[in-house]
């Protein structure tokens, strides 16, 4: 069973289906004995950074997740917010993330008056991979997800960045470091390639 | 590269699509559940379902064609219709609606806008904006489906409404909806170049060409589109249709179009 965990606010149905059509059935849950338990645990992506790690720590799931996720390598997909959780501190909140993965999240900021991109990035926008891997198998070369985010990610140590897209800026879209998936890209919500990308996520991880 | 969205907008009618002209006399178009999956299976960018007599009757948008659409489709679902309330807007989410537009009660307690952005987040909050033209020749934002005159101006009410933390504007020309007849560009632009946060436009879309004129000469970021996808022909038969990726691409360019021609996923249940 995989394990989605509930901080809050969202739309959670939509990752619940994915992962079925995908293969894996999933709860929406923040027990400790079902994350205990868990064959695979989701991050999903919405909500806000600071209220998101709080609800964590709050419900005392800190402690438990890194010995899932760092000490018993349990596979875990963070979409969206989510995988801006795995970075050491975002600047929403001024808050510490997780620190799983060696980086910052940080806001999108454009000069530029009336052409400067919008902010939040909002569509369909292309992902391009950066080395070889299972994420991206039976994809096109460049393929479409859908995005909806007004902060990204930095990451230190570029050999974490899966995948890349550019919107003003260059940002990592995907991150993929051993039992560790993030992607800020919705691929619930991203149609074919979304369902596709999950289908990957879930042969990579052993979970179906 | 981003890609410009071009969205189906399906105005719910109690059980109905209904298709208006300048936001009068509507015409039953069909079931919103056959609508949505059509345009599911033919891979639309995203699709915005509004209630359009919910507001009237004192509640929020038809919960069950409003799940049963999301169960359905694999794309992102905006919703509206008389939201009012958090909690609403909470349940909705809870279905697999993806963001909400608030248009009326906006306007009633700007506040609430605020408050939404806070709790679920600004990407998930669209304010809706019906402008008509005035007899002077200004523009104002109308609420109650157009009934209301709130004498705000679009671009003032859209910067405020910014502030309060909406993730986009959908702003819809009442005098060139259901008319195909084009865009109000010029509306169109004056709006998106005041606010940072981006602008969908809608009302008057009837060629393909018209969405180039809403994202260039408009600065939109997204073209929405009813009566365009819903009819056809000059008699307006009922036919729902989407443009061909090669015809978004003449207008909009290659790389700003996202094609869609990667194999479709079957329906998830029979019908």
């Amino acid at each position: 069973m995989v394990v989605i965990l509930d901080y809050g606010a969202g739309n959670l149905a939509s990752v619940v289906r994915g992962l079925r059509r995908a293969g894996v059935e999933a709860v929406v849950s923040s027990r400790h004995r079902d994350v205990a338990a868990a064959k695979g645990i989701v991050l999903p992506g919405v909500g806000f950074f600071d209220a998101a790690m709080e609800r964590l720590r709050s419900g005392g799931l800190l402690g438990l997740l890194e010995e899932r996720v760092l000490g018993a390598r349990v596979p875990v997909l963070g979409i969206c917010l989510g995988m801006q959780m795995f970075t050491e501190h975002s600047e929403e909140g001024d808050a510490a993330g997780l620190g799983w993965i060696r980086g910052r999240t940080m806001r999108f900021r454009f000069e530029g008056g009336v052409d400067a991109p919008k902010v939040p990035h909002l569509g369909w926008t292309a992902v391009r991979r950066c080395a070889e891997g299972p994420l991206f198998d039976a994809l096109p070369p460049l393929p479409c997800f859908y995005f909806a985010h007004s902060y990204h990610i930095a990451c230190t140590d570029a050999a974490v960045v899966a995948a890349e897209a550019d919107y003003g800026i260059r940002f990592p879209a995907a991150v993929h470091w051993g039992n560790i998936y993030g992607t800020q890209f919705h691929p619930e919500k991203s149609h074919d390639n979304g369902a596709r990308f999950l289908r990957n996520f879930v042969k990579a991880a052993g979970l179906a | 590269m981003h890609k410009i969205r071009v969205i189906p907008v399906l105005l719910l009618k109690h059980w109905g699509i209904e298709k208006s002209v300048r936001f009068r006399a509507g015409k039953y178009v069909g079931s919103p559940i056959n609508a949505a999956r059509v345009f599911n299976g033919l891979n639309v960018d995203e699709l915005i379902l509004l209630d359009i007599v919910a507001g009237e009757e004192g509640r929020g948008p038809n919960a069950e064609i409003v799940s049963q659409i999301a169960e359905e489709t694999q794309m992102p679902f905006t919703v509206g219709g008389g939201i009012r309330t958090l909690e609403q807007i909470r349940v909705l989410l809870q279905a697999g609606v993806d963001r909400v537009c608030i248009n009326t009660h906006a306007v009633e307690r700007p506040e609430f806008v605020r408050e939404a952005a806070e709790v679920f987040g600004s990407q998930c909050i669209v304010v809706s904006v019906d402008v008509k033209r005035r007899w002077t020749g200004r523009h104002e934002v109308f609420a109650r489906g157009g009934r209301k005159a709130t004498g705000l101006a679009p671009e003032a009410w859209a910067r405020r409404m910014e502030e309060m933390g909406a993730g986009e504007i959908l702003l819809t020309s009442m005098d060139r909806d259901g008319t195909m007849s084009g865009y109000d560009v010029p509306l169109i632009r004056r709006v998106a170049d005041a606010v940072r946060i981006p602008v969908i436009a809608c009302g008057g879309a009837g060629r393909v060409e018209d969405f180039a004129a809403a994202v260039d000469g408009g600065h939109a970021s997204a073209v929405a589109a009813g009566a365009f996808f819903l009819f056809y022909g000059p008699r307006r038969t009922v036919l729902i249709n989407y443009p061909h990726d090669d015809d978004l691409a003449r207008v909009l360019g290659e790389d700003r179009v996202r094609r869609k021609d990667f194999k479709v996923l079957p329906p998830s249940r029979a019908y």
